[in-house]
């Protein structure tokens, strides 16, 4: 646990860590972290976004219902992503297997990395926009748990819409924000080189954000992934348990008074 | 697809005017309108500030929509301010000057109203208000503003334009997505209405929450709808964007808002909407 704070690094580090391409990928953490993982596919409309994984599993042998970011380890499956970026289909996708949990009952967990949902023509013409608001309108008053951890990049409202529910964790080495570092410069200054001095003004590092309560709490990244699989097992096991012993009244109230402080 | 872009595009080209147009004309007297680019007396845009040749609503201040939108008002949370929560460097500055061009507290102003003896809350955000970005203070206001009208029973009206999140707010603004979207699913799950109007220009993380809930979703004539800026479009896929990707009208196209109301028209529309809501249910219900 005391890694990140013995080892202090700078925001623009903490930036090139949470966009690392060796950083752990979403499908190992599905092999590491939950049991008999069903890949679950479509948006039931039009389309299958690779950028999201969904699917049932269980943790702990319990279900669960889990929907991660990917953004896909070799170049061809990095370009059927977008390195990680949802089109509104990937949204709708996860929307849609978020009331299916509800439905049956089994709390959510969500895995974030991604540097924001996918500025495309066609993702305008999809209604990115829409999407990502239906997210947030209905998990806002969804039955069942929903946990998020971001294990990279938390970009914008492509990131908020799966990190919306009743907890966020971070991994160490791993930023949110509401727009890049870059991007914030260039609006703000007109320069884009000065991303590292961004980086630090904008609070975007799991210390940062801990102490702003936008997140609950930070998972150490040891280097070993067996160790880092364990942390993760840990949280999602406390989480779960808290919120799953909550009535659902409850539960929202929780949910709704963790935003309305903002 | 292509080919329907094309089309449109052809449209629009025989009501352009002489691209140097804006060159001959003194400031303050002709105006160019943005969308079409004809050229006019400023006094020609009359009272609702239109362009007679496309219906374009240019951006006015909130203060302006309210004096011929509603018969009644009376603001709300009109002294609430920011806490500057990353303490940015000259933000205060940026906020004052802000304040002085609107004589708003914050990008949006709130308030009950009533529209031809209709009762409503009522919600316009500023474009003038440093691009009418969502702060602390517009995500608060607008929270209160929903909050109210389900404790109230009261329909809410919002008239959404943003340049998206405020950047001197950093994750502050994010989180009043959120914030909003808690709020407008209250007051949607006691029945309420929620009417959006659609104005240039409506972006970013407010086409991401709140301008997108809404039960029935207005804009007006080519106003700009979109969630990611057209020159990121453009960077990321290394493709060029029509221009019209963004117009209301794209957007009505592809099933995303309800109706195009022209500015003129838009009292008469909110107020038989909010009429017709009021009609009562079937008695199953
Ligand atoms: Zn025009």
């Amino acid at each position: 646990m005391a890694s990140f704070l013995e080892k202090k690094k700078t925001a623009a580090q903490i930036v090139a860590n949470a966009r690392n391409a060796e950083k752990v990928s979403a499908q190992e953490l599905l092999a590491g972290v939950f049991d008999d993982f069903l890949e679950l596919h479509g948006d039931r409309l039009s389309d299958d976004d690779a950028a999201i994984i969904g699917g049932v599993a269980h943790f702990e042998g319990k279900p669960v219902t889990v929907i991660l970011t990917n953004k896909g380890k070799s170049a061809e499956e990095r370009l059927r992503t977008h390195f990680g970026c949802p089109e509104p289909s990937g949204y709708r996708k996860s929307l849609r297997l978020i009331k299916q949990a509800e439905k049956f009952k089994r709390p959510v967990v969500t895995f974030v990395n991604t540097a924001g949902a996918y500025p495309g023509q066609s993702a305008e013409e999809n209604g990115q926009g829409e999407a990502i608001a239906r997210n947030l309108l209905e998990i806002s008053s969804i039955k069942v748990p929903v946990i998020a951890v971001i294990y990279g990049e938390g970009g914008s409202g492509g990131a908020l819409a799966l990190a919306c529910g009743d907890a966020v964790w971070m991994f160490e080495n791993s930023m949110y924000s509401v727009l890049s570092p870059e991007g914030f410069a260039a609006i703000l200054w007109k320069d884009s080189s000065r991303a590292d001095e961004a980086a630090e003004i904008m609070k975007l590092t799991p210390e940062k954000l801990l102490e702003q309560k936008i997140i609950d709490g930070i998972i150490p990244e040891p280097r070993s992934h067996k160790r880092l699989f364990k942390g993760v097992k840990r949280v999602l096991h406390e989480e779960l348990e808290k919120y799953q012993k909550l009535s659902v009244s409850e539960l929202v109230e929780k949910r709704q008074q963790r935003f309305q402080r903002f | 697809m292509q080919l329907f872009n094309e089309l449109k595009t052809l449209g629009y080209k025989h009501i352009k005017a002489d691209k140097k147009a804006n060159e001959k004309i003194p400031s303050g007297i002709w105006l160019a309108c943005p969308k079409c680019h004809q050229s006019f007396y400023h006094k020609d845009l009359g009272l609702y500030q239109v362009c007679p040749n496309c219906e374009y609503g240019f951006r006015i201040k909130a203060r302006e929509r309210l004096a011929w939108l509603v018969d009644e008002f009376n603001e709300d949370d009109a002294a609430l301010k920011t806490k500057d929560p990353l303490d940015f460097p000259d933000y205060d500055k940026k906020l004052e000057k802000a304040r002085q061009n609107t004589g708003l507290n914050d990008s949006v102003l709130t308030g009950t109203a009533k529209i031809a003896g209709e009762l409503l809350s009522l919600g316009i955000m500023d474009p003038n208000f440093i691009m009418g970005s969502m702060g602390t203070i517009t995500g608060e206001k607008i929270t209160r503003l929903f909050k109210r009208a389900t404790r109230k029973n009261l329909p809410v009206v919002l008239f959404t334009a943003s340049g998206g999140a405020r950047m001197q707010e950093g994750i502050f603004s994010l989180m009043q997505m959120a914030k909003i979207s808690q709020a407008v699913q209250e007051h949607s799950h006691a029945g309420l209405l929620y009417i959006t109007v659609l104005t240039d220009p409506t972006t970013g993380g407010v086409t991401a929450s709140f301008a997108m809930q809404g039960d029935i979703i207005l804009a007006e004539p080519r106003a700009l709808v979109g969630f990611a800026g057209k020159r990121v479009i453009e960077q990321t896929t290394h493709q060029k964007v029509p221009n019209e990707l963004q117009d209301a009208e794209t957007v009505l196209d592809h099933g995303f808002i309800d109706a195009i109301v022209p500015r003129k028209e838009m009292k008469k529309k909110l107020a038989w909407l909010l009429k017709f809501h009021n009609e009562g249910t079937v008695a199953n219900g």
